[in-house]
């Protein structure tokens, strides 16, 4: 018997289907394991020990079937997007994309003189966050995690959300 | 240890004209070379025993923009002139360098691949030939390899370079 | 029915926890054999080189920092020490010295990546938590330093952005007595782990011949077991004022030149920066660092090669300038770029599971491969 058993034995806990479903929504959000340039270090140590991804519930799957999220991290070249865009398409729903620096927001550094570079991954793919910096802080990169958890945690299981 | 002068002295006595000049500056003079010949006298530089170059530190396509350019709708096209090829080499066991420099005409860029002489230089010819568009003859595997395979927009580091609108479908400029 | 083989195409990447970034790896198989390996390349190429000629020379160096983001400090120094051959300038001596120490600390912190990343790929988690622990440690540094975690653009042509924060020297002797027990627990939890030797001796073996003809350079040719280490043999800055050793692998638990070999050299650099930077810091002179900063950089037309020793190998820039404040042509040589192409070959006839073992003990970071 855990401790919560003993604490709520024969209890019945009401609740709405939105916020059962967008509460366990929130709180577990995938994120495939995928990087892409600079931004992916500062994710990799989001993610490490100091910073924790894991205490809001986000862990690195290989495979983005089963995954919640994509946090793309880094400059998207012309050759990349294509494979950003089946990786997204691969992904099942529902899924949010959280655009992580500048590179991704709107080709960044990179935005003028960069004949490879996609300006912008909102190009490709719909974007639900974005977290600005060059690279953004493990800080910065937290708070549009929360950004995005506050966007689930609004959303009806019926109603699309706009 | 070897000086520059007495290393083109060495090798303007074996391959006499294929070796040209010798241009002197502050830093790092450079001797000018047959771009079709340059793997022979690799080869030599390779493996004589006194000079032993085994270690090709670099090799960089250089777009001279020497030509007649005409602009035409702000991007100036550029005719003639030459693309040249500059090869950094050193010995690990005399510990001597030197710079070669090879130039070849623009509209017809082929120089002689070296990938076989030193094996460093397979990707970094690939990566000239992807960015400059410079052929290296007899080299193994001549593809694209930075920019995607299927890229039909020309050679970006030349200075006429014009980037397309469109690729698949994306759009490129911001 | 006769019996028919056939090779099979496996298809690792763009998108694989392993590869350290967006590198695709077309293997060629026979079973579980690998016969060819066949990287593929560019999936993260933002034009350096071509942005170069459009900027003015200062303003190149953000871009030098954003190649090999995990070592942005020793990018920018060498192309720092370029454009001052290239004007041939003198430096203060309290600018050496500061780049020296930011550049072995950030030699620390780009190993603990490659160490902790390469526990992670074989399978052990701790030892990245770890090491990423350390290295948090360092970027507190750096950031008390120049404000920045990751790519600082401190290092300036002539100098540096900002003097040392006033407390940086005693952060840094605290930091150094405790990384000392770190590596010490580093080796006790990975290096001398049974399951990690198993998976890292003996394979993908790299002979001495072979290396230097690929270009190899940096812990993959001392792996090998060649003394080779820019800063002492083609010494720039000061790093001829101080007493190190080149730790070379010696097939301790292996063959010379095998994975172990590369990931121990690693583990030993980390020692020797620790004592590079602690007689740096006794050494520090005082002195002005932005003194030297040229107002306007204009080089005088020529060509300079320029190599440094950066965490991954020999890093060199190509620099021709025509005489005015942007670059004509800017070539990097990027040592995973060249370390990467040797992939073929050090996997050939091992299994599948090895070729993770092999791309982590080589080291690439994808930023600096395809710039
Ligand atoms: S936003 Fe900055 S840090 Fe992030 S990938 Fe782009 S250049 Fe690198």
């Amino acid at each position: 018997m855990s401790y919560l058993d003993t604490q709520f034995d024969d209890n019945i806990i009401i609740a709405k289907v939105d916020d059962l479903f967008n509460w366990a929504r929130l709180s577990s959000l995938w994120q495939v394991g995928f990087g892409l340039a600079c931004c992916a270090i500062e994710m990799m140590a989001t993610s490490a020990s100091h910073y924790d991804f894991d205490r809001f519930g986000v862990i690195p799957r290989p495979s983005p079937r089963q995954s919640d999220i994509i946090i793309i991290s880094g400059t998207v070249t012309l050759k990349m997007a294509l494979r950003v865009k089946r990786l997204y398409e691969q992904m099942p729903d529902p899924k949010y994309v959280i655009s992580m620096g500048s590179c991704s927001n709107c080709g960044g550094p990179y935005w003028e003189h960069g004949y490879h570079v996609l300006k912008g991954v909102d190009r490709v793919i719909p974007v639900d966050v974005y977290v600005p910096g060059c690279p953004p802080r493990p800080e910065a990169l937290l708070e549009g995690l929360m950004k995005l958890q506050e966007k689930v945690r609004n959303e009806s299981v019926i109603k699309k959300s706009a | 240890m070897k000086s520059e002068e007495e290393l083109f002295n060495i090798l303007k006595t074996k391959f006499n004209e294929n070796v040209i000049k010798l241009v002197k500056q502050p830093i790092d003079p450079f001797i000018i070379c047959d771009p079709l010949m340059i793997n022979e006298i690799s080869l030599y530089l390779l493996s004589n025993e006194e000079l032993l170059f085994d270690n090709l530190m670099n090799l960089s396509g250089v777009d001279d923009a020497n030509g007649k350019s005409t602009p035409i709708e702000g991007i100036a096209t550029i005719e003639g002139g030459t693309l040249s090829v500059y090869y950094h080499l050193e010995s690990t066991k005399f510990r001597h360098k030197v710079v070669l420099k090879v130039c070849t005409p623009r509209e017809k860029p082929e120089v002689a691949s070296v990938a076989l002489v030193w094996r460093s230089a397979d990707w970094h010819e690939r990566e000239a030939y992807d960015l400059l568009g410079i052929k290296f003859l007899n080299h193994p595997d001549l593809r694209r390899i930075l920019m995607p395979y299927d890229w039909e927009a020309g050679y970006p580091l030349r200075k006429d370079y014009a980037n397309p609108e469109f690729y698949h479908g994306m759009k490129v400029p911001y | 029915m006769a019996i028919k083989t056939e090779e099979m195409v496996l298809n690792m990447g763009p998108q694989h926890p392993s590869t350290h970034g967006v590198l695709r790896l077309e293997l060629v198989l026979e079973g579980e054999i690998i016969q060819k390996v066949i990287p593929h390349i560019g999936y993260l190429h933002r034009c350096f080189e071509k942005h170069c000629e459009a900027m003015t020379y200062p303003q190149v160096i953000p871009y030098t920092d954003r190649m090999d983001y995990l070592a942005a400090m020793g990018n920018e120094f060498g192309y720092a020490i370029t454009v001052e051959k290239l004007l041939g300038i003198q430096l203060p001596e309290r600018v050496e010295y500061i780049r020296v120490i930011m550049g072995e600390l950030q030699r620390i912190a780009s190993h603990l990546v490659a160490i902790g990343t390469y526990g992670a790929d074989i399978g052990a988690m701790t030892p990245f938590l770890f090491a990423f622990r350390d290295r948090e440690v360092i970027l507190n540094l750096f950031e008390i330093t120049c404000g920045a975690r990751m790519l600082y653009n401190y290092i300036w042509v002539g100098g540096l952005s900002h003097d040392l924060h006033p407390d940086f020297v005693r952060l840094t002797r605290e930091f150094i007595k405790y990384f000392r027990p770190k590596i010490v627990e580093m080796n006790e939890l990975l290096s001398t782990n049974r399951i990690f030797i198993e998976r890292t001796a003996n394979v993908g073996v790299l002979p001495l011949e072979t290396a230097i003809n690929f270009g190899i350079t940096g812990p993959m040719l001392r792996g090998s077991g060649f003394k080779w280490d820019l800063r002492r043999d083609d010494t720039y800055s000061v790093y001829n004022k101080f007493d190190f050793d080149i730790p070379v692998g010696e097939g301790k638990v292996g063959t010379v030149g095998d994975c172990w070999d590369r990931y121990y050299v690693r583990i030993l650099e980390m020692g020797e920066s620790l004592k590079i930077i602690e007689q740096a810091l006794d050494q520090l002179p005082e002195g002005d660092v932005t003194s030297a900063i040229p107002k306007r950089i204009k080089p005088p037309v020529g060509s300079v090669y320029k190599r440094v020793e950066n965490p991954r190998g020999e890093l060199g820039y190509f620099i021709i300038s025509n005489g005015t404040t942007s670059p004509f042509r800017v070539k990097v040589r990027a040592p995973s770029f060249v370390n990467l192409g040797i992939m073929d070959v050090l996997c050939k006839n091992h299994m599948v599971a090895d070729v993770i073992a092999i791309l982590g003990s080589v080291d690439i970071v994808l930023g600096e491969v395809d710039r």
